[in-house]
């Protein structure tokens, strides 16, 4: 990696200092695990590394019956996984953490990270670019190895699959993003906060480059019924193949409100509103379940080597609804 | 002359008993030094720059920019203009600077001018290929296939089979600390599965003195197959130190490198014809076959394996692609020949409506000299796994299916030699009563420090711990390398030997004291006594004392008087999966090995061999791919993120049976790392097969690759 | 660890200079100083001197000092250099392996205030005040640790190169759950990978250790 200058600020406001106004200049280190490995690769090569770490407000997870969940953007994996109302009220939320099975990323990775870790396409890792393009100028995706690429939303120039583990779940549960910059703090719904960027300058997600994620705030889900289903190959550490967070606020054995979300298939998460639509009215069965998986892929326009994913993503959905409603 | 025979079973005192392995504390508490843990004083550390082009040619270097850099302290370059670079990853400039962060900024620095050469990195679809890429096939016939496969009344089947390419993955990367102890001597540390051998190699290279070059290892973070060549890294890297001034110069592959460039295991793919009388009788075998190891030529996989059909006809074709060059990888092409000829056999014992087991026993004596060794085995891993209680025609889902997720068992044999090494070693009886045993052999983790201690012991009725045992070093006596299976025969064999002739030098000093003939002694339990007479004796301390301060010092050799160790093995393995026929996702059910290996010296370390061929082998069937990319040439998944390796909770309950006792340990010593490498792929492969009813033709088994074959309804 | 406490002492000296240069520009970003204050990177040259510095280090050499098994110890380490670079090459402690580099195998895992941690994918400048804990430290002379002498009694390594990381990963497993579930063991083993195939010793390894740590064994 290249050499930068490093910085520990104690506070926002401070650490929003220290981070450059375009993308490229620096970069906030929170849980590492990702950012070490794109500078090892020189993926990135920023001057200044911010360690966002020694922030004590981005800490810290509430949970009030009343206003939800808070968690702070440093709340690390394994504080959500061993918290229990978290685990109790967000079961989606919890799956997702309970995805990662290595305490190591769990006990580093954090909420925040996780959001803005960048995405794992092979040729972006590579050098190639975010929308990646060979020396000839010739797009790589489309026509290369793309059997872990995008099934849904790869029209434009961005084809990799947003690499959350957590988006799935806080965009079902109706989560919102609070950000901080030089110009104060925001709230971004976190449906809003992934983009699919149009250029390799841009990201892929709706920080400005001196920005940070504060605060995740996830709004009470009393009669909320949800869970997420990954596909992966193995136990062991391992990226999902596709994924999906399904919320059902249930009337009885009736669903009177659903969010679909699909994750790993797609540039940001998708949300699958068709496909609850469908279940709203209905009472969760195998076939309801079948079904809306079916509708949650009917707009896929696989590549030439993932037809393999449209499966899989639609038997997340029917698992996630099934496990959802118990 | 001395008598070197293996005590009877009756009389073995540590041999075949389950002994924890004596590097185990160093191994668990961090203390072991592995080559890559070695820091010298005034460490230099070595990178290379690596073609980012499959194939081209350099059309100029330019390192002026490289060399100024701040703490580089050398810069070489290895292939020059004119070269042409044949896979990503070739190599291409040396340099060695103070810190590593400085020699990582050095080869940014380093300014390459390629002219672009059109290249070709996969192989699975042989008709993609250029004629350039295309070697001329080697043919072979047996018998009179033609005939026979037009005799009436035959039921045949034709499928497709194949392995892609895989790489070994050593967890310490190939690599080296190098120096030049003063003028003429170099001091290497490498990651090396040929301690002996490996200093001559660097000698020839540097055009020097073989006794010139000291090569020492103490621990090895795994070889397979890969770790036996000095290799350009450790050529250059000791050309780097003495550019240097002789300063140690540390290399180690950086993963995506030591993926790339440093082991290849060739694909191989094959459509192949079988034929048998309906009665299950195998007769003839067609195969039209081709894999690829890189731009260079690979042999044939052994098939059909372990079979010896009357009537064959093969032809085998090498791809040349520009891919890393392929080293052998634990068990060379037997894997390979195992998912094609395995494959083969269960697709046609399914055509017959026949149980493969019973298809497999009635064809036994195709086997040859081990038919009966088969049928034990099959016999044993039937009762392991609960074949007949489990086991359902294909596709009709065995006991615990679901609409969903599909049970299956499926089963191999397998093959390997595992004939013993040379091997030289000096044993050393003190008069202390201390005993050590030195030898230029290497321990792969495979146990060999513990297998040569009990065998010393052993022969010397001593405990465990009264051996010191001194390896990995070529000023020690020299020792082959570790492949092929070939370490436990040679080195316990010359331990064996050097042990008993000490023994028996020790036997012509205290006999006049114990007023008897060397002849008439024995050593029972740290004891010399009389033959036959516990009242007759002296500690062996007090026997050791009469040697004062002159040790008594024997060498040990393989091969020697008495077999003490011979080759060929057989082995069973059978699979028990779980598909999720929604997903195509495999899950490890259950997984049973059965092995013979002769005389089996430490069962523990020998089951372990066996559990550890088996984890590689779900490994390399559900996981293991070196994934090209046709337009940039490089390999994709240079990493441990999508190279994927199973996990603890990735292979399911695994069980070990070893055959030992009469009727196998007669057979003396013999290799094991192999043997159970070879079934895995198959018994995985057939096991699915069995599950879903349809054969997903190509290894590793991936969740698209399964919902393909799934889709296509074996069709196709 | 000859060389190691050589350059220790050279390089420390070295940057024992270094001090916050009161005159800090938008120039030492780019060029940089040893420790410098932090200023917004577009606003160069009109510090807002209301709020307190923040020291910036680097790209330099700057001096550490990590605590590792209870010790201080001193290095000069670009910010760039990873603690597992940083314990393996500039302080001797070997124990812990560079295998992936990035993050998946476990091979490097330590523990960082007592949890574990893939070293490789944190900066040694940034572990500074936390408790690192290596391998090294759970055997007391020959006396292994449960977990330890478990993995030898159970056959759970061969080569042993991802052993130092798998026995980290089990003691911090059985630190957190001394009696695992099969869903504890799930996610308290998915972060270490073993080539070698060493999986079956490592399950009964953290059965024995388990045990043997609740019946009092050193934990």
């Amino acid at each position: 990696m290249h050499n930068f200058e490093y910085a520990s600020p104690t506070t926002k406001e401070a650490a929003v200092k220290l981070l450059g106004a375009s993308w490229g200049e620096t970069e906030a280190l929170a849980g590492g695990t990702d950012l070490l490995a794109l500078l090892k690769d020189y993926v990135v090569t920023p001057k200044r590394v911010v360690n966002l770490k020694g922030i004590k407000e981005l800490g810290g997870v509430t949970y009030t019956a009343a206003k939800g969940l808070r968690l702070g953007a440093l709340v690390t994996f394994e504080e959500m996984l061993d918290n229990a109302a978290l685990k109790a009220n967000y079961a989606a939320l919890w799956h997702a953490v309970a995805g990662v099975t290595s305490p190591q990323i769990r006990n580093m990775g954090t909420v925040g990270g996780d959001l803005c870790q960048r995405p794992r396409c092979w040729y972006y890792r590579a050098g190639y670019g975010l929308l990646p393009h060979g020396e000839d100028g010739k797009p790589l995706v489309a026509d290369g190895d793309n059997r872990y690429h995008a099934i849904i939303g790869n029209s434009g120039a961005a084809k990799f699959v947003n690499p959350s583990s957590l988006a799935p779940a806080l965009v079902a549960l109706k989560a919102k993003i609070k950000v901080y910059g030089p110009n104060g703090a925001r709230e971004i719904d976190a449906d809003k906060f992934f983009v699919a960027p149009a250029s390799n300058e841009q990201r892929e997600y709706a920080l400005a480059a001196n920005e940070i994620v504060t605060d995740i705030m996830v709004p009470a889900a009393a009669g909320v019924r949800s869970a997420t289903y990954e596909v992966r190959q193995k136990e062991a550490l391992d990226w999902p193949l596709a994924a999906a967070a399904v919320a059902l606020t249930m009337d009885g054995k009736t669903v009177k409100a659903a969010r679909i979300v699909l994750g790993h298939v797609a540039p940001t998460p998708v949300l699958a509103e068709a496909a609850a639509a469908a279940l709203v009215g209905k009472t969760i069965s195998e076939d309801a379940a079948a079904a809306a998986g079916k509708l949650a892929v009917a707009n896929a326009s696989p590549l030439s080597r993932n037809a393999y994913k449209v499966q899989l993503a639609s038997v997340a959905v029917k698992r996630a609804i099934l496990q959802a409603a118990g | 002359m001395a008598e070197y025979k293996w005590p009877e079973a009756e009389k073995r005192q540590h041999i075949g008993k389950r002994i924890s392995r004596i590097d185990g504390p160093d191994k668990v508490s961090g203390r072991a030094k592995y080559s890559y843990d070695i820091n010298r004083p005034g460490m230099l550390y070595g990178k290379i720059l690596r073609s980012p082009y499959a194939h081209a040619k350099i059309v100029s270097i330019d390192t002026s920019a490289a060399e100024k850099m701040p703490g580089v302290k050398a810069v070489k370059i290895i292939n020059g203009k004119d070269f042409e670079l044949q896979w990503v990853g070739h190599e291409i400039v040396a340099l060695a600077a103070e810190t590593e962060q400085q020699a990582e900024d050095a080869l940014r620095a380093i300014k390459v001018q390629y002219e672009k050469l059109s290249h070709l990195v996969n192989d699975l679809e042989r008709a993609k290929a250029p004629a350039a890429s295309l070697r001329k096939p080697a043919e072979g016939v047996d018998g009179e296939p033609d005939k026979a496969f037009a005799e009436a009344g035959l039921v045949i089947h034709e499928g497709f089979y194949g392995n892609d390419v895989i790489t070994h993955c050593c967890l310490e990367p190939h690599g080296l600390v190098t120096e030049w102890s003063d003028d003429k001597n170099v001091m290497i540390h490498p990651s090396s599965q040929a301690i002996s051998g490996i200093g001559g190699e660097l000698a020839r290279a540097l055009e020097m003195p073989a006794s010139n070059v000291h090569a020492h290892m103490d621990h090895i973070g795994g070889g397979f197959g890969s770790k036996f060549p000095v290799d350009i890294w450790g050529i250059e890297m000791t050309k780097l130190s003495k550019l240097a001034g002789g300063k140690p110069v540390k290399y180690f592959l950086e993963r995506d490198a030591e993926l790339a460039v440093a082991g290849t295991r060739p694909s191989a793919y094959a459509r192949v014809k079988v034929a048998a009388k309906k009665d299950g009788t195998l007769v003839a075998w067609e195969s039209d076959a081709w894999g690829s190891g890189g731009v260079g030529n690979i042999g044939s996989p052994p098939y059909p394996y372990v079979w010896k059909l009357p009537h064959q006809k093969k032809t085998f074709q090498v791809v040349a692609t520009n891919n890393g060059p392929q080293r052998a990888w634990r068990a060379p092409n037997h894997p390979q020949a195992a998912v094609i000829t395995m494959g083969a056999m269960e697709d046609l014992a399914a055509k017959l409506q026949m149980d493969p087991l019973d298809f497999f026993l009635k064809n036994i004596d195709l086997t040859g000299v081990r038919a009966n060794v088969y049928k034990e085995e099959l016999s044993k891993a039937a009762e392991m796994i609960g074949w007949k209680a489990n086991w359902r025609q294909r596709g009709a889902g065995a006991p615990g299916s679901t609409k969903t997720v599909k049970r299956g068992l499926g089963l191999s044999i397998h093959t390997w030699g595992g004939t013993p090494h040379q091997s030289d070693c000096d044993i050393l009886i003190n008069g202390d009563g201390t005993v050590e045993i030195r030898m230029g052999t290497q321990d792969l983790g495979v146990g060999t420090r513990t297998t040569l201690q009990i065998v010393v012991a052993e022969s010397l009725a001593l405990s465990l711990n009264t051996v010191k045992v001194t390896i990995g070093d070529n000023k020690l006596p020299p020792s082959g390398a570790s492949g092929g299976s070939t370490t436990i025969g040679g080195i316990s064999s010359a331990a064996r030997r050097g042990s008993i002739d000490a023994l028996n030098l020790l036997f012509e000093k205290v006999a006049p004291t114990m007023g008897t003939t060397a002849d008439k002694l024995e050593a029972v339990s740290g004891k010399i006594q009389v033959i036959g007479d516990a009242t007759k004796s002296m500690t062996w301390k007090q026997a050791c004392a009469k040697l004062g301060v002159t040790p008594i010092t024997t060498r040990g050799k393989q091969p020697g008087k008495d077999t003490l160790a011979t080759g060929g093995v057989g082995g069973v393995q059978m699979a028990d999966v779980s598909v999720d026929i929604e997903t195509g996702i495999v899950k490890m059910n259950k997984f049973v090995a059965v092995q013979d290996c002769g005389l089996i010296i430490d069962l523990k370390t020998a089951e372990s061999q066996v559990f550890g061929a088996m984890i590689m082998g779900v490994t390399y069937s559900l996981y293991e791919e070196k994934i090209m990319d046709d337009a940039t040439g490089k390999m994709l998944n240079g990493n441990m993120e999508f190279y994927k390796l199973a996990g603890l909770r990735d292979i399911g309950e695994l069980q070990v049976h070893m055959m030992t006792g009469k009727g196998y340990d007669e057979r003396g010593v013999i290799g094991l790392g192999e043997p159970p490498t070879n079934s895995p792929g198959a018994a995985i492969s057939n096991a699915v097969a069995n599950a879903i009813g349809v054969r997903v033709p190509t290894i590793p088994l991936t969740p698209a690759r399964v919902l393909e074959a799934l889709a296509k309804g074996g069709k196709g | 660890m000859s060389k190691s406490d050589e350059r220790l002492i050279e390089t420390t000296n070295d940057t024992s200079g270094v001090k916050i240069d009161p005159a800090v520009s938008r120039r030492n970003f780019l060029k940089g100083s040893g420790l410098a204050l932090s200023l917004p990177l577009m606003a160069a040259e009109t510090a807002e001197a209301a709020e307190p510095a923040v020291p910036i280090f680097g790209p330099e050499k700057v001096a550490i000092t990590l605590t590792i098994n209870g010790k201080p110890l001193k290095a000069a380490v670009e910010p760039r250099v990873t603690l597992l670079d940083c314990l393996r090459n500039d302080l001797d402690t070997t124990g812990a392996k560079r295998v992936c580099d990035r993050g998946t195998c476990g091979a490097c895992t330590v523990q960082l205030n007592g949890k574990p941690v893939y070293a490789c994918s944190v900066l040694a400048i940034e572990a500074q005040g936390h408790k690192i804990t290596t391998v090294e430290s759970l055997a007391t002379g020959d006396t292994l640790h449960p977990v330890q002498k478990a993995f030898w009694d159970n056959d759970a390594q061969q080569c042993g190169f991802c052993t130092p990381g798998f026995v980290m990963a089990c003691k911090s497993l059985l630190d957190k759950h001394p009696s695992p579930t099969d869903e504890q063991v799930k996610l308290g083993t998915g972060g270490n990978l073993c080539r070698c195939g060493t999986y079956v010793g490592i399950k009964a390894a953290i059965a024995q250790a388990s045990a043997a740590m609740k019946k009092g064994g050193r934990a």
